[in-house]
């Protein structure tokens, strides 16, 4: 196989555009579906401060090696979640890559900074381990970029990822859901500006890149995940992907550019309608947010 | 060929030599779920693996909450 562009030996094939790259262009190929994804979107502009949600895994290393080498003011936040080795192997991918590339790595850790871990979350809840993950996520890196004077969060949601949450969200007509998923979710207050400049490019993409950059990444996969319903939709997805390749891409782009506006006002309305968590301030519901009732239970189960 | 496997980590010995595709047939994996390194070098759909060679299969889906 040749490389598309140059017809040098090619190193990597993408199937939904019946092309192989060699490593040169397939850097090139990435930069630029994460370059009109941000341009598209409008998701930050040369100025702003974007923080990184990094995990140590292939997919926000590889956001951040790219936002760093497209110029961006790009910063990193892990977040220790106390999932024994796992974490401190995720941790070391993420410390040694904010080394290599003389970038800035902010560290929030769950057990030291919130008495909690999400194997103690998940067992003190009804909640799975991705859901108090998830949840103490969205809540954390929320409030580090507020009170940390960033402009927008960075997630390495990739087209994988998108793919299959969009096919959870129909599955159940998920109206909310489907309205707040998207490539930008804009600020409001309390909420600071998130998007996902990955959603153009495929796992398998975003796993070759790291091979390709020598970024060394978490390859093993977190051992809470076992299970999780995502997995199963992703496994369906690249089935039919094998079969009519660019499905997953004609799935995703087209809801993004032509039904999700359908949803969004709705999803938009909820979140104009919040009140005020008492214990921290975030925007809820109810009187306390779902992210302190969670560590509350999490740290006297503790 | 020796060929590395992930999650959980084990190593199989399969006859070569093979192309890519032909050694992801006999293991049944699907190619999107996979990228396939031959030594230190990412190889395509289309390469041929010698009976040598040191591959390692590595998956790239990952799940849980982002």
């Amino acid at each position: 196989m040749k490389c598309r562009v140059c017809r040098a030996p090619a190193v990597v094939d993408v199937r939904r555009h019946n092309a192989g790259f060699c490593r040169d262009h397939f850097v090139r190929h990435c930069e630029e579906q994460v370059r009109r994804a941000v341009h598209d979107h409008h998701m930050f502009g040369p100025g702003d401060r974007v923080l990184v949600a990094v995990s140590g895994g292939k997919d926000s290393l590889a956001l951040w090696d790219l936002l760093l080498g497209l110029g961006h003011h790009a910063e990193g936040l892990y977040l220790g979640l106390g999932i024994g080795g796992y974490s401190d192997e995720s941790y070391g991918h993420a410390a040694a890559f904010a080394r290599r590339r003389d970038a800035t790595l902010h560290t929030v850790d769950l057990a030291a900074d919130h008495g909690y871990t999400i194997p103690g979350a998940a067992a003190a809840t009804r909640r799975s381990p991705c859901g108090a993950c998830g949840l103490s996520k969205r809540h954390l890196f929320n409030s580090y970029a507020l009170d940390h004077g960033f402009d927008v969060v960075a997630t390495g949601h990739n087209l994988d990822d998108e793919a299959a949450v969009l096919l959870g969200n129909v599955l159940r007509w998920e109206e909310g859901y489907l309205g707040r998923q998207h490539p930008v979710l804009p600020a409001s207050p309390g909420f600071v500006k998130k998007v996902k400049p990955l959603y153009r490019l495929g796992e398998r993409e975003m796993a070759a890149y790291c091979v390709l950059q020598g970024i060394d990444y978490q390859v093993e996969e977190c051992p809470m995940a076992a299970g999780n319903r995502h997995l199963g939709y992703k496994e369906l997805l690249n089935d039919l992907e094998l079969r009519s390749p660019g499905s997953k891409a004609a799935f995703l782009f087209g809801f993004v550019e032509r039904a999700h506006a359908r949803f969004a006002e709705d999803a938009a309305g909820q979140r104009d309608n919040l009140g005020t968590c008492r214990e921290c301030g975030a925007p809820t519901p109810g009187e306390v947010c779902a992210f302190c009732r969670l560590r509350e239970r999490a740290r006297i189960a503790g | 060929m020796k060929v590395v496997l992930r999650n959980p980590r084990r190593e199989v010995e399969i006859p070569g030599p093979l192309t890519v595709d032909a050694l992801l047939r006999r293991l049944e994996l699907n190619p999107e779920s996979v990228l396939v390194i031959d030594g230190d070098e990412l190889v395509t759909r289309d390469a041929r693996l010698e009976d040598a060679t040191t591959v390692e299969i590595r998956p790239v889906i990952s799940g849980g909450a982002r």
